[in-house]
C-alpha cells in the first residue's frame, strides 16, 4: 500500500508524514505523531474526544483524513498550553474539578477554547449547545460549564462568575 | 477507631487542592489504556459473531495467516478449558469457566459480538482485512431476547447444563432461569390483610450501558522465558492479573499488571474481555500486542447492566405506616448467570423498616451481551419500581412522599429483609435535608411537575493497600493499589497530608502495579476513598511514629516524649522547649544515620463501609406535542460520610444523577427480530449531553462513618439509584400519567399523552 505525503502545521510546528489513504487525522495524530492527548471515542464524530482545531475551525479528528491536513494549521490539545503555562480554560478545569476519569477532558479543552474565541461572552445556553458535542460520562456537566464561564469571564478581564 | 484528628481541626481534609494528577489531564499527558506504546508492537483484533445464537461447527483460520502482515491468529482451542468456579471479586461473583467463554466462545456463541477468534497484524488495516479472511462456519440456533420469554416453557436454552439454583426439588430440566432468591420478614400475607389502601405496579427497565467514554483497551507483551507485562485501562490491575492467569492458565507471578489511566468504568471494567487475548496473540507472534475496542464493539460485547420485569405491592394504614411489601423482580443476565439480582432483592426495601417483606428475584440469561456492573450493581432497578410505588402510595394517602418516606424510613437499629441491621445511618438526616431545601417548596408553574425518589447503597471495603513513603528531602510519596477513576489519588494524598501535617503540594500519590504495592482489590463498590484511604492512613500513622522515634534519637530522649504537630517533631512533657523542633525534612536528611529509610505499607481488610442513602428532587415540563421532557432542576442530596475533597464527591454525585436521567429518559439497546443490536453508536445509544441537563445541585450531609478515621463513607453508587423515579414521578406530577416503563422516551410518552386525551375526549 503506497503512503501518501503530507505537510501541515501542527501546534505551531510545520509537521510532515506519511499515511494511508483511509487514515483519519486522529489515527495520524495518536499512532504516526504520538500526540495521544486527542482521543478516540467513538471514530463516528458522536463523542468530541478527538476534537481539534483545524485552520480556526473546531472539528472531530476522526472525521478528517489524515491527508485532509496538507497545508493546514492545527491545534489539537497538546497546543493549547503556553509553555509551561496553562491556558485560562485549563486552569479553570482544574479549579472546578471539571473532570473525574479526564478521558473526555481534552476534547472539551479544545471545544471550549474555540468556543471563547469564537464568543467571548456565552450566555450558559449558547457554552452547553456549543459543548453538547462533547460527550462526558463522568461529571453530569455541571462543573464543565462553571468552569467555562469562569474561564470566559476571566478570559474577558472579569471576575469570576461563580 | 476513633476520628485520629477532631473534625474541627482538619487542614487539608475537606479543602479542595487542585487534583494532583490535573495537570497531565488538561494538557493531554496523561496515558490511557490506548495511549501506551512499545518498541515493535502490533495490533490485534476480534472476530466476532453475526448471530444471536448458533453452535460453532469450524473455524478455518488459513487463509487469514496467509495474509502478509499477519503474525498470530488464537481461538478458544489455544485456551485451557477451565472448569465452572467461582469467585467473588467485589460487586458480584464471577464464575471463570463463563469469564473464559465470554473473551472467546467455545462451541457455541451467545450472542452477538461474541468474541470467536483474534488476529495480530502488523497494521490495524491488515489485521481487519485479516478477520474477513477467517471462515467460521455457523449452524445458527433458535435466540431469545427478552427476559420473560427466557424464562417462559419451550424458550430456546442457551446453556443446557443450567438447572435453576434455588428450587426445591432440583430441577430435572435445564432452564434459562439460573437462579431463584428469596429473602422474607414477617408475614406479608398477614400484613396486607391489615392494610387499608394497597399500591401495585408492573415495571419494565432496559438494559443501559456504562457508556464510558473510553473503549477497553491493553497492550500485551511476552517475553521469551514467559514473563508476561499488561498495561490496560481497568478497574483493578490485580483483577486483571488474577483473571488473565486464571483464564491462560499462567502463573500469577508471571503476570506484572499495569494500571492506565482509566477513561471512566462505573462498573464496567470491572471483569477482562481483551487482555488474556492480547496476551495470548503477544505470546504466539513474539510481539508486544496492542488491543483496543470500537465504541460498536463495547456497545455489542461489554456491559451492559441488566433490563428487568418488577411488580411491586405496598399495603399501608390509613395513617402511612406501610403493613407489608412485596416484590418480584426478574433480572437478565445476558448470555451468562449473574444479573446482580441479589442487590436488587435487598436494596429497595433496605430504606425503609418495615414489619413484612416478601421479595422473589430470578436471574435470567438470554442471547445479549454478559452484564457487567453498573454503578450500584441491581439497585436502580429495583428502587425505580418501589420508589414509583411509593410515590402512588403517597397519593393515595394524601402524605407529602417525603414526609410518608421518613415515617416509615430505616433508622439505626431498623432490621432489614435480608437480615442486616442498620447502624450508625444517616437516612433521617438526608430526608430532612431534602425536605428544607428551598427546592422543596419552590413555586412550580402550570404543566411542571416535581417529583421526589429516594436510594440506598451497601458500599463496601475490602483487601486494600497503602504506601506511604518519606523521600529523603523530606518530600512523601504515596502509592495505592487502586486505579484512579474520579479524583482518588487526591483524596488519597489529603489523608496522608492531613496526618503528616504537611501541605497537599508535597505530597505525590501514584498508582503502583501489581509488583509495586500488595494487593488491592478493585476500584469498585465505592471502597477505595474509605478502604485503601484507611490503609494510606494508617500507613502515614506509622511514619509518623517512625518521625516520632528518629527525633528522639536525635535528641537522645524516649520516643513517648516527642509530640507530632503541624509537620514538626516537638519535645514534649518534662523536655518541652529543651530542643528546636526538628521538621520532617530535617528528619528525613538525618534518616540513614538514624536507621534508614522512613516508610510504612499497610495492608488491611477494610471491615464496616458504612451505606449512604440519597434523595433527590427533580422538576421537569413535558412538551405535550412532542413527549420530550424538560429537566429544569434538580438536586441530589446524599448522605457521605466526611466528604475529603468535597468537589469530587459533588462530582460524583452530579454524575450519577446525570446517568440515571438518561436511563429513565433515553437509554436503552435495541434489538431487530434476529437479536442483533440496532443502536450499538453514541448517535443512537443517546446519552445525555451538556444542553439537555440544568446544573445539578448535589447537597452533601455529613453523617460520619464510625469505622472510617475520618468518617468516610463510599459515594458513588448512591446518586445513580433515585433518578429514574424521580423523573418519574416527577412526569406524574406534570401529566397526571404513571409511566412504568424505562426510558420514557418522546414517542413512549407521546403515545401515552394521546391515549390518555383520547380516552378523556372520549
Ligand atoms: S472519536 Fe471523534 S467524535 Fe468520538
Ligand atoms: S471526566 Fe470522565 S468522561 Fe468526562
Amino acid at each position: 500500500m503506497s503512503k501518501h505525503h503530507v505537510t501541515t502545521t501542527i501546534n505551531g510546528e510545520e509537521t510532515e508524514f506519511l499515511c494511508e489513504t483511509q487514515e483519519t487525522l486522529l489515527d495520524v495524530l495518536r499512532n504516526t505523531l504520538n500526540l495521544t492527548g486527542s482521543k478516540e471515542g467513538c471514530a463516528s464524530g458522536d463523542c468530541g474526544a478527538c476534537s481539534v482545531i483545524a485552520d480556526g475551525t473546531l472539528v472531530c479528528s476522526c472525521l478528517m483524513l489524515g491527508v485532509e491536513a496538507e497545508g493546514k494549521t492545527i491545534t489539537t490539545v497538546e497546543g493549547i498550553a503556553d509553555g509551561e503555562t496553562l491556558h485560562p480554560v485549563q486552569r479553570q478545569f482544574l479549579e472546578h474539578a471539571a473532570l473525574q476519569c479526564g478521558f473526555c477532558t481534552p476534547g472539551f479543552i479544545v471545544a471550549t477554547k474555540a468556543l471563547l474565541d469564537a464568543n467571548p461572552d456565552p450566555t450558559e445556553e449558547e457554552a452547553r449547545y456549543w459543548l453538547a458535542g462533547n460527550l462526558c460520562r463522568c461529571t453530569g456537566y455541571d462543573k464543565i460549564i462553571r468552569a467555562v464561564m469562569d474561564a470566559a469571564a476571566e478570559m474577558r478581564g472579569e471576575a469570576r462568575a461563580a | 477507631m476513633n476520628y485520629i484528628i477532631p473534625q474541627s481541626e482538619l487542614k487539608v481534609v475537606g479543602t479542595r487542592p487542585v487534583r494532583p494528577d490535573g495537570v497531565d489531564k488538561v494538557t493531554g499527558r496523561a496515558t490511557f489504556g490506548a495511549d501506551m506504546t512499545l518498541a515493535g508492537m502490533i495490533w490485534g483484533k476480534m472476530l466476532r459473531s453475526p448471530h444471536a445464537h448458533a453452535r460453532i461447527v469450524a473455524i478455518d483460520t488459513s487463509r487469514a495467516l496467509a495474509l502478509p502482515g499477519v503474525r498470530a491468529v488464537v481461538t478458544a482451542a489455544d485456551f485451557p478449558d477451565i472448569a465452572s468456579e467461582e469467585a467473588f471479586v467485589g460487586e458480584g461473583p464471577m464464575n471463570f469457566r463463563d469469564l473464559s467463554r465470554n473473551c472467546l466462545a467455545r462451541d457455541k456463541v451467545l450472542y452477538e459480538g461474541h468474541a470467536v477468534a483474534a488476529v495480530a497484524a502488523a497494521s490495524q488495516s491488515v489485521a481487519e482485512a485479516a478477520l474477513d479472511l477467517i471462515d467460521v462456519t455457523y449452524e445458527v440456533l433458535p435466540h431469545v431476547i427478552d427476559v420473560e420469554a427466557a424464562m417462559a416453557a419451550g424458550a430456546p436454552i442457551l446453556h443446557e447444563d443450567m438447572f435453576t439454583v434455588g428450587i426445591e426439588p432440583k430441577p430435572t430440566k435445564p432452564s434459562n432461569i439460573a437462579k431463584r432468591v428469596a429473602f422474607a420478614k414477617g408475614d406479608a400475607e398477614a400484613g396486607f390483610r391489615e392494610a387499608d389502601v394497597i399500591v401495585e405496579g408492573r415495571y419494565t427497565t432496559q438494559p443501559v450501558h456504562q457508556a464510558y467514554i473510553e473503549p477497553h483497551a491493553c497492550l500485551a507483551q511476552v517475553a521469551a522465558d514467559g514473563q508476561a507485562h499488561i498495561y490496560s485501562s481497568t478497574q483493578g490491575q490485580f483483577m486483571v492479573r488474577a483473571y488473565c492467569a486464571k483464564v491462560l492458565g499462567w502463573e500469577i507471578a508471571d503476570i506484572r499488571s499495569y494500571p492506565m489511566e482509566i477513561g471512566g468504568g462505573f462498573g464496567g471494567k470491572t471483569l477482562v474481555y481483551l487482555e488474556p487475548v492480547a496476551l495470548a496473540l503477544a505470546r504466539k507472534a513474539g510481539r508486544p500486542v496492542k488491543m483496543v475496542m470500537t465504541r460498536e464493539e463495547v456497545f455489542r460485547a461489554s456491559g451492559p447492566t441488566s433490563g428487568a420485569v418488577i411488580e411491586v405491592k405496598i399495603g399501608a394504614r390509613r395513617d402511612g405506616s406501610i403493613v407489608a411489601a412485596r416484590e418480584v423482580l426478574k433480572y437478565q443476565a445476558g448470555a451468562f448467570a449473574g444479573s446482580p439480582i441479589g442487590p436488587g432483592c435487598m436494596c429497595g426495601f433496605a430504606m425503609y423498616d418495615l414489619p413484612n417483606v416478601d421479595v422473589v428475584g430470578y436471574d435470567v440469561v438470554s442471547n445479549r451481551p454478559k452484564v457487567a456492573a453498573y454503578r450500584a450493581p441491581g439497585a436502580p432497578i429495583t428502587s425505580f419500581a418501589v420508589e414509583s410505588a411509593m410515590d402512588d402510595l403517597a397519593r393515595k394517602l394524601k402524605i407529602d412522599p417525603l414526609a410518608l418516606r421518613e415515617m416509615n424510613g430505616a433508622r439505626d437499629g431498623s432490621k432489614t429483609h435480608y437480615g442486616v441491621t442498620h447502624r450508625d445511618i444517616g437516612f433521617l438526616a438526608t430526608l430532612e435535608a431534602a425536605r428544607s431545601h428551598p427546592h422543596y417548596s419552590a413555586p412550580l408553574k402550570p404543566g411542571q411537575g416535581r417529583g421526589v425518589a429516594c436510594g440506598f447503597w451497601f458500599n463496601i471495603g475490602g483487601e486494600s493497600s497503602g504506601a506511604v513513603h518519606v523521600n529523603e528531602d523530606g518530600s512523601i510519596s504515596v502509592v495505592s493499589g487502586n486505579p484512579d477513576i474520579g479524583g482518588s489519588r487526591a483524596s488519597m494524598a489529603m489523608m496522608a497530608a492531613e496526618v503528616l501535617g504537611v501541605p497537599i503540594e508535597h505530597v505525590r500519590p501514584i498508582v503502583g502495579d501489581t509488583a509495586s504495592i500488595g494487593f488491592s482489590h478493585l476500584t469498585g463498590g465505592s471502597r477505595v476513598t474509605f478502604a485503601t484511604g484507611m490503609a494510606v492512613t494508617q500507613a502515614a500513622e506509622r511514619v509518623v511514629d517512625q518521625l516520632k522515634q528518629r527525633a528522639a534519637q536525635i535528641w537522645e530522649i524516649p520516643a513517648e516524649a516527642v509530640e507530632w504537630k503541624d509537620g514538626k517533631a516537638y519535645p514534649a512533657g518534662l523536655n518541652a522547649g529543651a530542643f528546636e523542633p526538628l521538621s520532617l525534612a530535617q528528619i528525613a536528611l538525618k534518616a540513614g544515620r538514624t536507621g534508614g529509610p522512613i516508610s510504612s505499607e499497610v495492608t488491611l481488610n477494610a471491615q464496616g463501609a458504612g451505606p449512604g442513602f440519597g434523595c433527590h428532587i427533580c422538576d421537569v415540563e413535558v412538551d405535550s406535542e412532542t413527549g420530550h421532557v424538560k429537566i429544569l432542576r434538580y438536586t441530589a442530596v446524599q448522605d457521605v460520610g466526611k466528604a475529603i475533597h468535597p468537589s469530587y464527591v459533588e462530582g460524583q454525585i452530579q454524575g450519577g444523577a446525570a446517568q440515571g436521567i438518561g436511563w429513565a429518559l433515553n437509554e436503552e439497546y435495541i434489538y431487530d427480530k434476529d437479536g442483533k443490536m440496532e443502536n450499538a453508536g453514541f448517535l443512537d445509544y443517546r446519552v445525555p449531553v451538556a444542553s439537555d441537563l440544568p446544573l445539578i445541585e448535589a447537597v452533601m450531609v455529613e453523617v460520619p462513618n464510625p469505622r472510617h478515621p475520618f468518617g468516610v463513607r463510599g459515594v458513588g453508587e448512591v446518586p445513580i439509584v433515585p433518578p429514574m423515579a424521580a423523573v418519574a414521578n416527577a412526569i406524574r406530577a406534570a401529566t397526571g400519567l404513571r409511566m412504568p416503563d424505562l426510558p420514557i422516551s418522546p414517542p413512549k410518552l407521546r403515545a401515552a399523552l394521546d391515549a390518555a386525551s383520547g380516552a378523556k375526549a372520549a
